[in-house]
């Protein structure tokens, strides 16, 4: 293979700074996706495990349809179709003067994407601690709204750190494919570094790196956020 | 205090409790025992409403249990239950176990609250693991503790449901003592168990279910004495011939 190899390419003004704002999109797109999807998935997830009927089948129904459609789709879905099926006015409004639209659009599909998983990891922890725990809270008084306020919740929310961290690092990473609607997030401006210099290993290389040490830095995070949130004697339920 | 009429329960086709009556009076401490499957925690759990039932009704002083709307939340607040596994809250001290009811569902102050678990978990002997989590407790301190954290809702009846079935056997005797001082304190108690020992200390009255019926609803003395039944005589020699 005849490559030349120049490393000093990602450190040229120009090019380091495509990739430092390719991180800061990437961190952007992420972490608000991130809120909206732990915001709407923890709502889902609860409801998912409610005794109401209609609302454990609404919550199921929004998981399917969010889980199952691919991700690529629905960025599509969101940026292309939603401005010509909603009505004229406000899909005026979205192709011409919501700002930032590519971001907006990025922002909202991986959120509500992300949402169903989350609300999955919710439903399951919440199933995790148990019918007894369940019945001690209702038997000790408390309502509905109190049993997961202060018992359902606190637990599962520990139970459930590990598979959140995961989902947590599948965001930055999803986030990729907001370059697909025209998002200059890392990879994107990775691919860009690539076609300007020809040093297309040298680009993607450094986006990779940078891929992992977020992962790696959040997964730190995480372990801390364990150790701290770790209940004294509590090993699951036997 | 507690009344149980002609109560009927399914689970899908499989019928748990079919037409069981019985009453407990205030003060009274009622035994509920029969074989394993036999719906007597089906039964008790129908008490308080946390299984609902298809027939019959279920009055808890002058509550109808089983009537549409109840607010059943109201009622679990004054009464107590206790459970086999102990269900303590696992992310919380034995204080904070004591005092989440007291101060969100009874309005007490914090003060109040912790007065309160104070003097009940000091009565069980447990005051020095007050600051302990339910995991760093043995099974038999953590149902001591299960109970008190009933009584700190000052509950005008107690149930248990096989308070001593998940616990080691020398840990059986320091939660039993704890339920007989109650039972002398004049507590309405309805208690689930195996422990026949117990029964004939303090029970009032037994009731013998065996596949989701009443066999046998008499005073303790007769039920040992002289059952009835070839179904309770049978129990009665399985399990107190050892």
């Amino acid at each position: 293979m005849n490559y030349n190899w120049n490393w000093g390419v990602l450190f040229e003004e120009e090019y380091l700074g495509w990739l430092m704002s390719g991180v800061g999109w990437t961190f952007a797109v992420a972490l608000a996706a991130w809120v909206l999807a732990l915001a709407i998935g923890v709502l889902i997830g609860v409801g998912r495990t409610l005794p109401s009927r209609p609302v454990a089948t609404l919550c199921t129904a929004y998981v399917e349809l969010f889980r199952n459609v691919p991700l690529l789709v629905q960025l599509f879905l969101w940026y292309f179709v939603m401005p010509e099926i909603v009505p004229d006015d406000l899909g005026r409004w979205m192709k011409r003067d919501m700002p930032n639209p590519e971001y907006v659009t990025a922002v909202t599909g991986l959120g509500l994407y992300t949402a169903s998983r989350v609300a999955e990891q919710v439903r399951a922890g919440i199933n995790a601690v148990g019918p007894g725990l369940t019945s001690a809270a209702y038997a000790n008084g408390f309502s509905t709204a109190q049993t997961y306020r202060y018992v359902l919740l606190p637990i599962s929310f520990r139970l459930i750190v590990p598979p959140m961290t995961s989902e947590f690092l599948t965001i930055f990473k999803n986030s990729s494919l907001a370059l697909t609607i025209g998002l200059l997030e890392l990879t994107a401006q990775s691919q860009q570094i690539a076609e300007y210099t020809f040093q297309g290993f040298e680009a993607f290389t450094a986006a990779t790196v940078i891929y992992v040490v977020i992962a790696l830095g959040a997964t730190v995070i995480a372990q801390i956020l364990e150790k701290y949130t770790r209940i004294p004697g509590f090993v699951g339920k036997g | 205090m507690i009344s149980i009429e002609n109560i009927s329960k399914r689970y899908g086709d499989f019928q748990v409790l079919t037409d069981c009556t019985t009453h407990v009076a205030k003060g009274e401490v009622v035994v509920v025992c029969g074989p394993s499957g036999s719906g007597k925690s089906t039964l008790i759990k129908c008490v308080n409403g946390l299984e609902p039932v298809q027939q019959g009704r279920i009055r808890v002083e002058d509550v109808e249990v089983t009537a549409k709307g109840t607010n059943l939340t109201k009622l679990r607040a004054r009464i107590g239950m206790v459970f086999q596994h102990f269900e303590l809250y696992p992310h919380m001290s034995v204080r904070e176990n004591l005092c989440l009811g007291q101060q969100k569902v009874l309005g007490r102050s914090r003060d109040e609250a912790n007065a309160k678990a104070e003097a009940l978990i000091g009565r069980v002997g447990l005051l020095p693991h007050i600051e302990k989590f339910p995991g760093q407790l043995s099974g038999g301190q953590q149902q001591r503790v299960a109970i008190s954290r009933a009584l700190a809702m000052d509950p005008i009846a107690m149930l248990f449901d096989e308070p001593t079935s998940a616990l080691d056997p020398e840990m059986i005797n320091e939660v039993l003592d704890v339920m007989v001082e109650l039972a002398q304190d004049g507590m309405t108690m309805m208690v689930v168990t195996h422990e026949m020992g117990f029964a004939r200390k303090v029970a009032d009255r037994v009731v013998f279910m065996d596949a989701g019926k009443v066999v046998e609803d008499r005073t303790t003395e007769e039920f040992f004495g002289n059952p009835e039944s070839e179904r309770a005589q049978d129990f009665l020699s399985k399990i107190l011939n050892h």
